[in-house]
């Protein structure tokens, strides 16, 4: 559908480059401002510009409260810039935009519905037939590992599981665009790590452009083809790294040992440890 | 003594696998014998007690009514029936108005809990007043009604549905209010339009909220259609009660009472089986709370 749409509007280009130029991210001096409850204004972010590439996986990492999130719902449509732009493939984000998964720290799962029935919501609400998206929630559920867990709720899962069924749920749909706010923050290391692999392994089949947000250098680096460090209060973009690990990276675990991560990582965390010291003061001054 | 007793124990041939499984057996067989235990002994001693004082002269039964006379009034009920038909004929007329009032109560709160607790203009307009309203003591607008509608069944519907409606109408607006907001940007980002986001989230998650409160709800229910026959009717159970107070009759005024907590249980049971066929989803509870 989305590929159709963009036949239209650029038709001298070939199939496979309109799928990639619609998967890149532009952000232009994108601010945002909110109004506090007690009627403030608060600039969460100010003035961030960055680029996504098409099929790239970019890290976002920075202090708590630093805006990240924010960033991430401008990226969707769910919410609107201040200022600034924000374009998806060329077009700005007006409203919702189109073939966009997200997944967040929570698990943002249906409690009221059975794992198929969580997987299958995303094709359902593309119209697709009852019994396609079955079929096809079906197959997504075997790529996670889940088959034979269709008929449980997820209160039945273990977290591990849970995340599986909500990375079933976000690719179903083959978006070219994926936002992970946070995904795994809330996991045990051990799971989180098994985890990692997985969404390496997924995305490598299919390559949307990432947008991950974590404040997990580790998780960053082993991830990432590109690291972005956010200063805190209002946020902006304050270093770009690239990652040049090669790919395909295989176990996440394996990757952490290995002497250019440990490089870069050691780069990175120079700049970032700044910006959590000066959050933290902040947060421990008003505390 | 005792932890003389739990070391010997330990030490001794229980502490294998099929003897640690049958100290459990019995501990659980002795938890049970003794509640069945207190819970037979428990109304043995009150209602007992009752009819002793009563039967001893301590407590006036003319006032104070008496166990033994309760079952006769009760019996009475049945066989000989009441000033105003038999006995179901008042039950089918106290139930018809409850169960009218429960369902239009149910309704009215369910639509207006979801309107207002999706828009927030809305319910910053009207929540002061909601709020007024509510603190009205709605059991006076009984009278009201009675003056106004008469009476037939109507007014005790209408006083029914305005007690149960308050209760299912703050249920289901807290409900909308919890909605898991990143389900809601889960779901719009995949496309849902309003009525999707309503339909796939917005209601599942607030049915659990709204179903809690009708177990309240009905209990409500049944009030109102009592309060508005003792008000002013021509048949009912309300009406029967306010006839045996005026023959200083408390034996009858007790066994109409258990009548209604008879049919109450009932439809608490009922709505029971509706929570769990509905919420079958939902983890088991953790507390023992929901058994009491």
């Amino acid at each position: 559908m989305v590929g159709k749409k963009f036949a239209k509007s650029a038709p001298a280009a070939t199939d496979t480059s309109h799928a990639q130029e619609a998967a890149r991210i532009e952000i232009t001096g994108l601010t945002k401002r909110f109004v506090t409850p007690t009627g403030e204004p608060f600039t969460a972010i100010r003035d961030v510009t960055f680029t996504v590439e098409p099929g790239q996986f970019c890290a976002i990492v920075g202090p708590t409260g630093c805006g990240k999130s924010t960033t991430l719902g401008q990226v969707s449509g769910l919410e609107r810039p201040s200022a600034g732009s924000v374009a998806v493939g060329g077009r700005p984000v007006t409203g919702i935009t189109k073939g966009v998964s997200f997944m967040f720290q929570a698990d943002a799962l249906f409690p009221w519905k059975t794992v198929l029935g969580n997987v299958m919501i995303g094709p359902t609400l593309a119209g697709m037939a009852k019994k396609d998206a079955i079929a096809l929630a079906r197959d997504w559920l075997r790529r996670v590992g889940l088959t034979g867990f269709e008929d449980r709720y997820p209160h039945q899962l273990s977290g591990g599981m849970r995340k599986r069924v909500a990375m079933a749920a976000a690719l179903i749909n083959e978006p070219r665009i994926l936002l992970m706010d946070e995904p795994f923050g809330a996991l045990d290391v051990q799971t989180k790590a098994i985890m990692q692999t997985e969404l390496l392994g997924l995305w490598e089949q299919s390559r949307p452009s990432v947008l991950f947000i974590t404040h997990d250098l580790d998780e960053a680096v082993a991830l990432s083809d590109r690291v972005l460090i956010m200063t805190s209060g209002p946020g902006s973009i304050k270093e770009s790294f690239e990652i040049d690990l090669p790919r395909p990276r295989g176990e996440v675990q394996d990757i952490r040992h290995e002497q250019r991560f440990l490089e870069l990582q050691n780069q990175i965390w120079a700049s970032l440890k700044d910006e959590v010291q000066r959050a933290y003061a902040r947060t421990a001054g008003a505390a | 003594m005792s932890t003389v007793d739990a070391s010997r124990r330990s030490v001794g041939v229980e502490e294998t696998e099929e003897g640690i499984r049958a100290a459990t057996r019995r501990a659980r067989r002795r938890h049970a014998a003794r509640m069945w235990l207190g819970r037979i002994l428990l109304p043995i001693i009150l209602i007992g007690g009752w009819q002793v004082s009563t039967a001893t002269g301590v407590v006036d039964k003319f006032f104070y009514g008496q166990p033994s006379m309760i079952w006769q009034a009760l019996v009475s009920l049945f066989t000989n029936g009441t000033a105003f038909g038999s006995i179901w004929f008042n039950l089918a007329v106290t139930l018809k108005e409850a169960v009218f009032g429960f369902l239009l109560g149910t309704v009215g709160g369910i639509i207006f809990g979801l309107l207002l607790g999706q828009n927030r203009l809305l319910s910053d307009i009207c929540s002061p007043y909601i709020k007024a309203l509510n603190s009205v003591p709605r059991i006076i607008l009984g009278s009201i009604f009675v003056v106004a509608f008469g009476l037939g069944t109507f007014p005790k519907v209408l006083l029914a549905a305005v007690l149960v409606f308050f209760i299912v109408f703050f249920n289901a607006f807290q409900g909308v209010r919890e909605v898991n907001q990143d389900l809601v940007a889960n779901v719009r980002v995949l496309g849902a339009s309003p009525l999707q986001v309503a339909r796939h989230v917005t209601i599942p998650s607030a049915l659990t909220w709204i179903i809690a409160s009708l177990h309240t709800a009905f209990g409500f229910a049944i009030i109102g259609a009592l309060v508005g026959e003792v008000l002013g009717s021509q048949a009912g159970i309300g009406l029967i009660i306010v006839q045996a107070q005026g023959h200083f009759d408390p034996n009858t005024v007790f066994a109409a009472m258990i009548l209604m907590a008879v049919i109450t249980l009932v439809a608490e049971s009922l709505l029971s089986i509706l929570e769990k066929r509905v919420l079958s989803w939902r983890p088991p509870s953790r507390t023992e709370a929901q058994a009491i």
